[in-house]
């Protein structure tokens, strides 16, 4: 029943992107200045259907309705009434119907806001948009149909895999799908720009906001991964250097590129093809990384069940799109001329521009380069942390440095430096630094630099943020992001240089002391639960110097549905440091393999990420009030 | 003048500090299991894993440690034995010597254009 | 021109990375410690199961060719590969040495006396460290070497009835 109303809505949605194309294209004859009302309601209810699907799947999701093969797979009866909901996009169609969704939603959105700009521009996006919803459209409803029908309908569904049955990762999905997805709109947008020259600052202001929109809620969405890997992995770490995680990543730093140089583009008119490459560029990595995750053509720690013909097919459309790109891209390309002095607010946006894509182009490479040694040249590589921080890092200083000098810079012609302020900051965060290596513990030579640059990063924005409140200026959006992301750098930095990480084997009864620290292994306890079993270890972590005691509790659970075993850490969260404890059975012994992190900080790590991307969504609100 | 001076004696402090600190330690054996992949994990370090295979690398690479070897002849020793496919730090070879200069190249290229590019705005 | 040697030389790298991504999807992913073969196995010091002396590369190079099959009592594939391991022990040109691995020496008796006992001679590799030499990362696997210590072959996971008649293929042509 569902799935007959489900794909019948999905089929409809196919026949309304057709009807939407073959509408606009009618439009171009159409001499009013406004676009037809019938194009308007074609696309509401186009959105109306879409989002209706979506419900139709989250219904069958909650009542288990197991005739469907996406509920079959990655639900059970018995699991949580949230989980149920989080398990609709848990999955490889589910999220993909949710893509579709995201497509529809900012396409529809789009054509709204973007009432006071050029018709055929708008037309012309439209039509964009809705050639890449009818392609994903069509890849959802021939290829991984979330509708399908299983005969005879299984009485109990398999079960959602336990690791993703977490609140983190329910809403990971939607956050980062609105920031990667939701940069298909300025991919159209700027198709259009180049078909319609429909360019400069009117261009910037109208797609502007979607920028924002797509870059703070991808920056959400990074973090409730990230945190997802910290607490649900066990192994402490939060960020891996993933294949996945790296997929997200890309698009993030095409985004905060285009984010700057757009108001190069805004203000001074100038850039307009390079903002309009990063605006293609977004979108297309969003699709590579799909292409990378879903195919399979990577090992990596979050696997969708991988099937080479979505491989191929997602393949085949990416190539339509950066083909499309490029001819139209070279095809409009002009030598236009410039004027910038180059101590200019806008040489520093450049350098920015110069760091991420330097940033975008080391994690691309590191990514894919394993399937480049493979297929060339049959040599199987790892390309693993430890690469990543060996080419990143040490650039991360200097252009913390740089981020710190830019937004004092002056557009157009900056007069005066105030070198003596820049040293005074200087001095002021080397002499931080060496008190936290006089008081704590000293470091690496390199941590030194990271974290005095980062200091540097967060007292001069500190200084920035003081005067805007004296001029009562209320705009402090991007003093806020800046300052978030000094502070995120400085907090990793600390953790990764303070953190304690211990790994050995106890019996029930035993004790082990290092450093100040003493953990017992005191208690072991089965206990049933709704739909697993589970190990409970009970320890005592004794703070010898401040003879401070805690107890924490991790787990082994064994569930049923689908049999797994899964770790789960226990944390013991406060404002400075993460206790962190994960257990593990040793095989045909008595002995449990114990890791005991400490783990200093994490909470401001977190906090620093969600002020990151809280300064977006401020300049958000600021554009909005401006205009309306 | 006395900024600078007091600027490079600090600097000078902490960088003398965290050289006595950095020799204090040989080999850090939860270092080397980071950099090894876990065979038989999904994406998983031998550090971060608890499985069979894990506990028997965790084992020979103490064993190695303790026989004197270095860091650079573990790696060696076990990329003979599982290919390089276990090291999560690749090593610059003919296969891989993009992987490490590219980015670089990058890098300078990228500052190149912005400088040629301010040059030739700053002419008009 | 210049935009043109640029357009050019950007779309041929597209192509190529498009290229490699379409190779790279219907490539077997599974890894395998295929490099092993060819290598010369050195340095073998294994304790002996029942008798008080160790193994070493020695014992290899007196035969045409040795398997070297990893086992424990615990791993249930090695149960299935032992009919074939009984049958290749009453080859001539073949000895098969086995490494009881991580294992508790009273239950692996117990597993040879149940099944019978298709080895040569047996190792005993308690802690596993000795898997390392071969390349081992679970169980079971075997590897085929030649009397100059070169390995041939390297089978992962258990013995079948394939693995069997390509084993008696190259001991019988040499």
């Amino acid at each position: 029943m569902l799935s007959n109303f489900g794909n019948t809505l999905l089929f409809l949605n196919l026949l309304l992107g057709v009807l939407i194309i073959y509408f606009s294209v009618g439009e171009f004859q159409n001499s009013k200045i406004t676009i037809s009302k019938k194009i308007y309601q074609l696309c509401l209810f186009q959105i109306t259907f879409v989002i209706i699907s979506f419900l139709t799947l989250i219904t069958a999701f909650i009542i288990s309705d197991f005739s469907i093969i996406t509920v079959y797979q990655n639900s059970h009866s018995l699991k949580p009434l949230l989980y149920k909901i989080s398990g609709t996009w848990g999955n490889h169609e589910g999220s993909l119907l949710l893509w579709v969704i995201i497509l529809t939603i900012f396409s529809f959105f789009f054509l709204i806001y973007s009432k006071n700009h050029q018709k055929n521009y708008r037309i012309i996006s439209l039509i964009i948009q809705n050639i890449l919803i009818l392609g994903f459209l069509f890849f959802l409803i021939f290829n991984s149909n979330p509708f399908s029908i299983i005969a005879p309908t299984p009485k109990e569904g398999l079960g959602l895999n336990p690791i993703l049955q977490d609140p983190a990762l329910a809403i990971h999905p939607p956050l980062l799908y609105i920031g990667f997805v939701g940069s298909s709109i300025y991919f159209s947008a700027a198709m259009s720009s180049l078909i319609t020259n429909y360019s400069g600052k009117l261009f910037a202001q109208s797609i502007k906001n979607w920028v924002l929109i797509s870059w703070s809620f991808q920056t959400l969405g990074i973090l409730a991964g990230s945190i997802w890997a910290y607490y649900e992995l066990g192994w402490g770490g939060f960020w891996f250097w993933d294949p996945v995680e790296n997929a997200s990543l890309l698009p993030w730093f095409a985004m905060s590129a285009l984010l700057h140089s757009i108001m190069v583009l805004e203000k001074r008119n100038q850039l307009y093809f390079w903002v309009i490459i990063l605006c293609l560029l977004t979108f297309i990595l969003s699709v590579t990384g799909t292409f990378l995750v879903r195919s399979g053509i990577l090992n990596s720690v979050h696997t969708f069940a991988n099937d080479p013909s979505r491989g191929l097919y997602i393949l085949i459309f990416l190539s339509l799109m950066i083909f499309a790109s490029v001819f139209l891209f070279f095809n409009k390309f002009k030598n236009s001329n410039y004027g910038f002095y180059s101590n200019s607010r806008e040489t520093f946006i450049l350098i920015n521009n110069w760091f991420m894509i330097f940033y975008l182009i080391t994690i691309l490479l590191g990514t894919i380069y394993p399937i480049f040694t493979e297929v060339l040249t049959d040599y199987k590589v790892s390309v693993g942390p430890p690469f990543y921080n060996t080419v990143i890092i040490p650039i991360v200083v200097l252009f913390l440095f740089f981020m710190s000098i830019g937004p004092r810079i002056k557009w157009i012609k900056n007069k005066s430096y105030n070198l003596n302020l820049l040293f005074k900051i200087l001095l002021a965060s080397i002499l931080i630094n060496f008190l936290i290596t006089y008081f704590f513990n000293s470091y690496s030579f390199l941590s030194n630099f990271i974290i005095i640059s980062a200091l540097f990063l967060i007292i001069s924005s500190l200084l920035d943020l003081n005067k805007s409140f004296k001029k009562k200026e209320i705009n402090s959006s991007r003093v806020t992001s800046h300052l978030a992301f000094g502070f995120l750098i400085l907090f990793i930095g600390l953790n990764h240089n303070f953190s304690l990480e211990e790994d050995f084997n106890l019996k029930l009864g035993e004790k082990k002391k290092f450093d100040n620290y003493s953990i017992e292994f005191t208690d072991l306890k089965l206990k049933d639960f709704e739909n697993y079993k589970a190990v409970i270890g009970k320890f005592q972590i004794n703070n010898l110097k401040k003879n401070l005691n805690q107890f924490l509790y991790p787990e082994i659970r064994i569930y049923d549905n689908p049999k797994t075993i899964t770790y789960e850490a226990s944390i013991r969260s406060s404002f400075l440091k993460d206790y962190y404890i994960t257990m593990s059975n040793v095989d045909r012994s008595d002995y449990y393999n114990i890791k005991f992190q400490k783990k200093p900080f994490m909470m401001w790590i977190w906090i620093s990420a969600i002020f990151i991307s809280l300064g977006g969504f401020l300049r958000l609100f600021h554009n909005a009030k401006k205009n309306y | 003048m006395r900024i600078i001076i007091t600027l490079l004696i600090l600097f000078n402090l902490s960088f003398v500090q965290s050289v006595a600190q950095a020799e204090k330690f040989s080999i850090n054996p939860n270092k080397i299991f980071k950099n090894l992949r876990c065979l038989i994990c999904q994406g998983q370090s031998v550090g971060d894993s608890n499985s069979e295979f894990a506990q028997t690398i965790k084992l020979v690479v103490k064993d190695q440690i303790k026989e004197g070897k270095s860091e650079k002849e573990i790696y060696e020793f076990l990329i003979e034995k599982y290919g390089e496919w276990i090291v999560y730090k690749p090593l610059f070879n003919k296969v891989n010597f993009l992987l490490w200069l590219f980015p670089y190249l990058v890098f300078v290229a990228g500052g190149t254009i912005i400088i040629l590019f301010l040059k030739k705005s700053n002419n008009h | 021109m210049q935009k043109k040697i640029i357009r050019t030389s950007i779309i041929l790298t597209i192509i190529f990375i498009i290229g490699v991504f379409f190779i790279g999807l219907s490539k077997d992913k599974t890894y395998d410690t295929k490099d092993l073969i060819g290598q010369k196995i050195t340095k073998v010091q294994i304790k002996h199961f029942f008798e008080n002396r160790k193994i070493s590369e020695k014992d290899f190079k007196k035969n045409g060719f040795t398997l070297i099959n990893f086992w424990a009592s615990w791993c249930a594939p090695c149960r299935d590969e032992h009919p074939y391991l009984l049958k290749l022990s009453n080859e001539k040109n073949l000895k098969i040495i086995g490494v009881n691995f991580k294992d508790k020496k009273s239950r692996a008796k117990n597993f040879l006396d149940e099944l019978g006992n298709p080895y040569a001679e047996v190792a005993s590799d308690k802690l596993g460290k000795h898997s390392v030499t071969f390349g081992i990362y679970g169980i079971p696997e075997s590897l085929l070497i030649d009397k100059d210590l070169i390995v041939v072959k390297k089978f992962i996971g258990p013995i079948l009835r394939n693995d069997y008649s390509l084993i008696k293929n190259i001991i019988e042509k040499k």
